[in-house]
Parts: C-alpha cells; sequence; structure tokens
C-alpha cells in the first residue's frame, strides 16, 4: 500500500458515506455506474498489465541504460523519448533509473525527454484511451505529448 | 497470445515477466475499484452545472489551476485517469481541461515529484515541473482547438 492506493480509496470511501447519508437509491444508481464502468474497463486493464509484464521482463534497466548512455544531442533526446513512449515504468523505479543514467554520462537533455514521455504517453495504453475519449483526442493528446516531450527536453539540455 | 508464446520461447524473462505483471495487478486492483466507486458517485451527484463552472469554456486560468491541481493528487496510473476525464467531459468540462487534467496526472504526481526531488536534486525538479505545467495548458489549448476545426470540416462536408 503506497501513498497514493490510501489517499484514493480514503477519498471514495468519504465520498461513498457521505452519498449514503444524502441519499441511499441515488447512491445505488452510482454503484451500479461503477461495477459497469469496472467490468467495462477490466478486460483491456489485465491484458495492458500481462503485455507491461513482458515488456518490462525483456526490456531491462540495464538495457535502457545501454540504449542511452551513449547517445547525446538531438538523436539522443529522440531516442529517449520513444523509449519513453513504449516503456511503462514506475516513476520508483524510473527516477533512480534517469538518476544513474545521469551519473553514467548521459546528457541532461536526454533524462529529461526520457521522463516527460516516459510519463506522459503509454502507447501500451492507448486501446482504454481510445475507449474512453476517442481516437481523435488520443492520437492528438499522445502526439502533442511527444513534441513537447522533446521540447522540454531541448530547453532543459540548454538551461541546465 | 504472443505474449504467451515469447515467454514460453524465452524461459530466461518469465520470472521478471510474470513479477511484473502481478505487481501492476496488485496496483490495478487496490486502486480501480476506488476510481470506479468516485466515477459512478460523480456520474450520479455532481450537477452538470457545477462541472461546467469549474472546469467548462468560463472557467479560465482558475480552471487550468484547478486541472492541475486535480491531476497531482496522489491517485494511481494514467489509464484509471481516462475515464474520470470522460466522465468530465461528459458533464460539460472544456477539453482543454481534460488535456491538462491527464497531462498533469501524468507528469506532476505529488509523491512522484518528492521522487524526483531525491533523486533528481531541486534545479532539475523545479525546471521540468514549470515547462511541464505550460506544456500541459499549451497543448490543451491545441487539442480543443484542431478538435473544434475537425468537427466543424466535418459537419460543413
Amino acid at each position: 500500500m503506497n501513498a497514493a492506493t490510501i489517499t484514493v480509496n480514503v477519498i471514495a470511501l468519504a465520498a461513498l458515506l457521505w452519498a449514503l447519508s444524502k441519499d441511499r437509491s441515488k447512491t445505488k444508481q452510482a454503484l451500479r455506474v461503477a461495477v459497469r464502468s469496472f467490468l467495462g474497463m477490466l478486460p483491456m486493464v489485465l491484458t495492458i498489465i500481462i503485455l507491461i509484464g513482458v515488456l518490462l521482463g525483456f526490456v531491462t534497466p540495464q538495457i535502457i541504460q545501454n540504449l542511452l548512455g551513449e547517445e547525446s544531442g538531438f538523436f539522443g533526446i529522440l531516442t529517449a523519448a520513444l523509449i519513453g513512449a513504449v516503456m511503462h515504468i514506475p516513476s520508483l523505479i524510473a527516477f533512480p533509473l534517469a538518476a544513474s543514467l545521469l551519473e553514467g554520462g548521459a546528457a541532461v537533455g536526454t533524462v529529461a525527454g526520457f521522463i516527460a514521455s516516459l510519463t506522459m504517453i503509454g502507447v501500451l495504453t492507448f486501446p482504454v484511451e481510445v475507449r474512453e475519449l476517442g481516437v481523435k483526442m488520443t492520437i492528438m493528446r499522445n502526439g502533442f505529448g511527444f513534441l513537447f516531450a522533446i521540447a522540454i527536453a531541448l530547453v532543459m539540455g540548454v538551461l541546465l | 497470445m504472443i505474449a504467451g508464446i515469447l515467454i514460453y520461447l524465452f524461459p530466461d524473462n518469465r520470472a521478471r515477466a510474470v513479477d511484473t505483471s502481478l505487481r501492476f495487478f496488485y496496483e490495478m486492483i487496490s486502486i480501480l475499484p476506488a476510481i470506479v466507486v468516485l466515477i459512478g458517485l460523480f456520474a450520479v451527484f455532481v450537477p452538470k452545472q457545477m462541472v461546467a463552472n469549474y472546469l467548462g469554456h468560463a472557467s479560465g486560468v482558475k480552471g487550468f489551476l484547478l486541472a492541475i491541481f486535480l491531476g497531482a493528487l496522489p491517485t494511481g496510473p494514467l489509464y484509471v485517469a481516462f475515464p474520470l476525464a470522460a466522465a468530465m467531459l461528459k458533464k460539460g468540462a472544456r477539453v482543454a481541461n481534460m488535456i491538462v487534467f491527464l497531462t498533469a496526472w501524468a507528469c506532476i504526481k505529488l509523491p512522484q515529484e518528492m521522487v524526483e526531488l531525491q533523486f533528481m536534486g531541486l534545479k532539475f525538479t523545479l525546471l521540468r515541473f514549470s515547462l511541464t505545467a505550460a506544456a500541459a495548458v499549451l497543448m490543451g489549448l491545441l487539442t480543443e482547438r484542431l478538435m473544434k476545426t475537425a468537427e466543424n470540416t466535418q459537419e460543413s462536408a
């Protein structure tokens, strides 16, 4: 149980209790919506979880380090953003990895681009995003996200 | 299925893959129920007018700030934010604010910032935070503009 899990569960529970005290039948209706959206998301989310597992099983932090340690300049940032877009690494692992990349001699811009696109873009979670928000918004969000990840990386590379 | 074949072919990576999947499964199962309860309550209880006021077109800068704040709350992985954003859109939130919300959710979560601060230092963290916040708003406005243009051309066609 980390802070995030606890926070979100406490908020949900508090909201649920508040709702129950206000209106029982509306709360029942809300829970029906909850069950429906849970069941709707589950198959896709399970698939994604398996894919993430396989991906991380093959692409170890060591491999990423090898790929990003040597490249620098714009090409380094591009590689970093591409890897970041495909990978799905929790921040507790991502930031130590980023720090060790820096120590290993990778450029600041490369590392910043990696983090920005890692967090902002999820190629693996496309199916969920399309289902909830539509194809158009998904493409735009991820497309702009990718461009801005590179822009942020370039700016940080110059400033730091 | 492809995953199954890969794992079968490369047994060396099996333990790692299964282990990672289980970790993400645990994360999902401890967060998703709470998120869908929130979505359900939001759908039934929160009046449309309120969402439109705080996150709709009239919300302006306050809307952006609220979207960043909501996104930065310590919650969960990005994929659980998609249905939340969809629910808010249905209730009258503007597209730009939802893009800001999603970007903030993805990039500037509070617990994540703590880890970043610890490993990357204050300068790196602050600079990335401010650049990301600015990029989020720009992305939001750009996406909103483009989605509108696309809708208009569809209508006139």
